[in-house]
């Protein structure tokens, strides 16, 4: 049934820090180790090693230069599903395929259903489902459903792969209809926001903007603009000597 | 926005059947059973011909075409679903009219399904319509005028079809006549208003929304996500026609518009040349028809490209 479940009682989702991450797409790989061979196996690669290559990925990793209050900024931004809670990906598809699960708010594609009519990614203002040319059915973040729930793997491993593979900690998961989980927390905490709000289809992934440089103390102290700083050798020193002399 | 070439062509042919169908229901209605039935009937099959090659050729697209039945089953929340839904209903008072047409004596309730067989082809038309009005990610299409330009269409191409089955079985109806050209001027100036309002309209959202960093300002693309484009960029960035836009609407005035109209007026002038007139404008008309949809396609631009570094808005409201 592609009518929206309403309020679920968990609304599992991630939460992305802008601040640290790096843009090194090991969680967009990672993603698609996982998933090439899980529930919306496979993912699909046309000429992966030849000049044209192509494929269905779940999760692409932007990066933009902007400004923020002033500042010039680099801000990498992975871009995946961000489950919302009143999507219109959902209630378009014509099969029923397209569903949100009223039990954790997760948004999935039922393979075995799908008739591959491409309209529900017409309808995601976010770009984040991506068709499989080859299995004829589109493609999007499960939140790794087959990892979370999972009890044949270990219980620190039951986040999404791209949680896990994130080297700098930039990816968390968790249950953001919980004001108390530790994501929920981190999100008032640092002031989490939605992409596209104007849009009102309530996403339930929240991004963690860049902090303030002056706040986080990495502002670099500048160096004097015309001294030699810290001379290495004898001859360095030599030079600095003479252009101390030279400069009084 | 990628247009489906099976879409196009499923549009074209099923927004004229469907047209054929508006105009012969109606004529029934109006006039009762015909004295002869040939035209009738042969208008009802042809625009079954259509209608069901259309609705044929709009499953070729489809990943799983052979589970295209899935598709009557959400029709609670899917302008798609209620389409194929619309679409198939449709075929009963068509198949109704059909055996009212064909069987000797006069069977009750011609009027009645003639009723249904508007009813079902205009709400078919106007869920097609809203499959693209309904989608607010792409502003192009998000447009009140989109359903009725759709239904518009779809009455000019059936009236000018159903004028021609007319002619070749040596009949001729001034008013069908009248019909076709009212229904394409109301086309053209559709068009042309939709055209107008699209070319000034502002961008409804901006990359610093779309990227959601309070406080962001100038922001632009540094590295790409991938090397090579990928679904989201083939198919919401399409663009080929895009840069002649121009020339394609005036190919589309002329082709839709302008030139059955003058074949119209010919028609109605010159008596004889009917059976050459409007075949012609039929043709013009459908070929406009399918210039007109690759535009629709075209010119549409999708809210995801805002990642990739694309602006939105009108033509003209884009220019500083």
């Amino acid at each position: 049934m592609t009518s929206l479940p309403g309020d679920t009682p968990k609304k599992l989702g991630l939460v992305i820090d802008l601040d640290t991450c790096v843009g090194c797409h090991a969680c967009v790989t990672s993603c698609k180790e996982w998933n090439t061979g899980g529930y919306s196996a496979p993912l699909t690669d046309h000429d992966p090693y030849g000049a044209d290559p192509s494929g269905a990925f779940l999760n692409r990793v932007h990066s933009f230069e902007m400004e923020i209050d002033g500042r010039g900024r680099t801000v990498h931004f992975p871009r995946s599903c961000l489950h919302c809670e009143e999507p219109d990906c959902v209630t378009v598809c014509p099969t029923g395929a397209s569903y949100k699960r009223a039990e954790d708010g997760i948004v999935l594609v039922n393979p075995d259903t799908c008739i591959g009519c491409k309209l529900c990614s017409w309808a995601c203002p976010y770009g984040a489902r991506e068709y499989d040319h080859d299995d004829g059915v589109m493609k999007k973040c499960t939140l790794c459903v087959d990892r979370i729930y999972n009890e044949t793997l270990p219980e620190e491993d039951r986040e999404p792969a791209c949680v896990k593979a994130c080297p700098t900690g930039a990816r968390a998961f968790g249950d953001l209809a919980d004001p108390d989980s530790a994501v929920s927390r981190n999100v008032a905490e640092r002031g989490g926001f939605d992409l596209l709000k104007e849009f009102g289809f309530k996403p339930v992934n929240k991004y963690l903007p860049p902090r303030d440089p002056a706040t986080a103390g990495i502002v670099p102290t500048p160096a004097p603009e015309d001294r030699i700083g810290a001379p290495r050798d004898r001859l360095e020193r030599l030079f600095a000597w003479i252009d101390n002399r030279l400069s009084d | 926005m990628h247009p489906a070439y099976s879409v196009i062509f499923f549009t074209t042919a099923s927004g004229a059947g469907y047209g054929l169908w508006i105009w012969l229901g109606l004529r029934t209605l109006l006039d009762g059973l015909p004295d002869r039935a040939a035209p009738s009937v042969t208008a009802l099959v042809l625009g079954g011909v259509l209608v069901t090659l259309g609705l044929l050729s709009s499953t070729f697209h489809l990943g799983h075409p052979e589970r295209a039945w899935r598709a009557f089953s959400q029709w609670r929340s899917s302008w798609l679903s209620r389409e194929g839904v619309a679409a198939v209903a449709t075929y009963l008072p068509a198949g109704a009219l059909f055996l009212v047409f064909l069987l000797p004596g006069s069977l009750p309730g011609a009027g009645l399904f003639a009723a249904l067989l508007v009813s079902g082809a205009l709400v078919t038309l106007w869920c097609t319509g809203m499959i693209y009005a309904s989608l607010r990610t792409v502003p192009e299409w998000n447009h009140g005028l989109v359903p009725t330009i759709y239904i518009a269409l779809a009455a000019a191409t059936g009236a000018l079809l159903l004028a021609t089955i007319d002619v070749a079985f040596g009949q001729r109806s001034e008013i069908l006549l009248l019909v076709a050209a009212a229904a394409l001027l109301a086309g053209a100036l559709m068009k042309w208003t939709y055209w107008q309002r699209i070319d000034v309209a502002p961008a409804p959202y901006t990359l610093e929304q779309a990227i959601g960093i309070p406080g962001a300002s100038g922001i632009r693309p540094l590295d790409p996500p991938h090397t090579q484009p990928n679904f989201v960029m083939r198919e919401m960035g399409y663009a080929v026609g895009r840069r002649h836009a121009g020339r394609l609407r005036r190919w589309t005035m002329a082709l839709l518009f302008a030139l059955p109209l003058v074949a119209l007026v010919i028609a109605a002038l010159v008596p004889v040349l009917s059976l050459i007139a409007l075949p012609l404008a039929l043709l013009s008309a459908g070929a406009g028809v399918l210039v007109e949809r690759w535009l629709f396609f075209a010119e549409a631009r999708h809210v995801s490209m805002l990642y990739y570094g694309a602006a939105l808005g009108g033509r003209e409201a884009a220019a500083p």
